[in-house]
């Protein structure tokens, strides 16, 4: 390459384009350093991202209350699911708030406020709403946001099975538009 | 790409001086496996360095599951190497990376010792060296006990009694240790607050001593 360039000026040569040695080392040595590198740090990131990349089995239903009991009025029902968390085992207690619609339908809230993910009460302040206590954000009887919060209360899917209410998992608001 | 972004750093803050310092020196003949394979010998301090460089590394991702709790030690263990996507390798990463780091510093400490290079003026890179190695053993030891399986625990149990054999100060070492009178609940804390905090700190002081001082001196001549 260096023969070329000194006598470039009198005739030009085919235009090679040609690695340097450094080039070639440099890429070499960065190559290998880089598999290394890789080789080491990968798994880790994957061990890392483990909990992104597991699949959740949707959960199943739950027998809650008999549906005698439930009325126009919404109630709060609690519920004891099965959770695995890790090497972690537990039973946690949920609870919904499950009432009647003007047709008869039953259909159950979950109680997690959709502005921050605070708990919140039915007909807490007398308005026949459900408030959340965090920053008065409130939801018609349907779950449908009045203020404050961007999105409706999540339902529970409900399962009415021999005069007993069952819930399942959670799902975006089909009430409300 | 790259080079743009570089330059645009530099011509502000002139950073070419700071990595040159670091990284553009010459290997002397001697030190140099390409004109003299047995010098592949000085190559285990820095064989040490790499290892433990993917110790620190291993180790801080395995305390994104790790708990140090009696009731949750050996079940976040288990989960983490059993139930998480390379789990296995990660925390063999350690286990093994920890033997191999004992392993090639005492290599090192052949190679420096039979070369001489703990004489003057380097002797008190040696001592630093030394408490680097202890420093090591105290990771080593610490970090045994944190599966909470029996191994650990005897392991530890052992290696506390041990200590307790000192004159006079023994007792109130192996009770420091213990975080009481057994190998318990606070044991386990204290061995891990120890082995991710305490000695992780020491070892990097230890180690950027080290690297300042052979850059100052320079690498011994040969024999």
């Amino acid at each position: 390459m260096s023969k070329h360039e000194q006598h470039g000026s009198n005739h030009k040569p085919a235009e090679r384009k040609e690695m340097s040695r450094r080039q070639f080392l440099s890429y070499t040595l960065g190559g290998t350093t880089a598999f290394m590198m890789g080789g080491a740090v990968l798994p880790m990131v994957r061990f890392a991202v483990d909990p992104l990349l597991v699949k959740n089995e949707s959960s199943s239903f739950v027998k809650v209350v008999e549906e005698s009991k439930i009325t126009n009025e919404p109630q709060e029902f609690k519920f004891t699911i099965h959770q695995v968390d890790g090497w972690y085992e537990s039973d946690p207690e949920l609870s919904a708030w499950i009432s009647k619609d003007d047709n008869g339908t039953i259909f159950a809230l979950s109680p997690v406020c959709k502005h921050l993910g605070c708990t919140i009460g039915w007909n807490v302040k007398g308005k026949n709403e459900y408030d959340c206590p965090c920053h008065d954000a409130r939801y018609t009887k349907d779950g449908k946001n009045i203020t404050v919060s961007p999105k409706p209360l999540d339902e529970y899917e409900v399962k009415l099975e021999n005069g007993f209410v069952y819930v399942g998992s959670i799902k975006a608001n089909t009430r409300v538009g | 790409m790259f080079k743009t972004i570089y330059n645009w750093v530099d011509e502000r803050l002139d950073i070419t001086p700071l990595w040159r310092d670091v990284a553009d020196h010459e290997v002397p003949e001697h030190v140099n496996p390409a004109h003299h394979f047995s010098a592949f010998v000085y190559c285990f301090g820095g064989l040490t360095f790499f290892i433990t460089v993917i110790q620190i590394l291993s180790g801080m991702f395995l305390t994104m599951y790790y708990v140090p709790d009696i009731l949750n030690a050996y079940a976040s263990v288990d989960y983490l190497q059993h139930k998480v996507a390379f789990g296995q390798i990660v925390r063999g990463m350690h286990h093994f990376g920890a033997s191999l780091v004992i392993v090639m510093m005492f290599l090192h400490t052949l190679r420096v010792f039979f070369t001489g290079s703990y004489k003057a003026p380097r002797e008190m890179n040696w001592v630093v060296g030394m408490l680097i190695f202890f420093i090591m053993l105290g990771l080593g030891f610490t970090g045994y006990l944190l599966p909470w399986d029996n191994k650990a625990y005897f392991a530890t149990k052992v290696g506390v009694e041990i200590a307790a054999s000192v004159p006079y100060l023994g007792p109130y070492i192996a009770q420091f240790l213990y975080g009481g009178d057994i190998v318990g609940a606070q044991t386990l804390t204290r061995f891990f607050a120890i082995h991710v905090f305490f000695l992780p700190g020491a070892l990097i002081a230890m180690l950027a001593a080290h690297f300042i001082m052979i850059r100052r001196q320079g690498i011994s001549g040969p024999l």
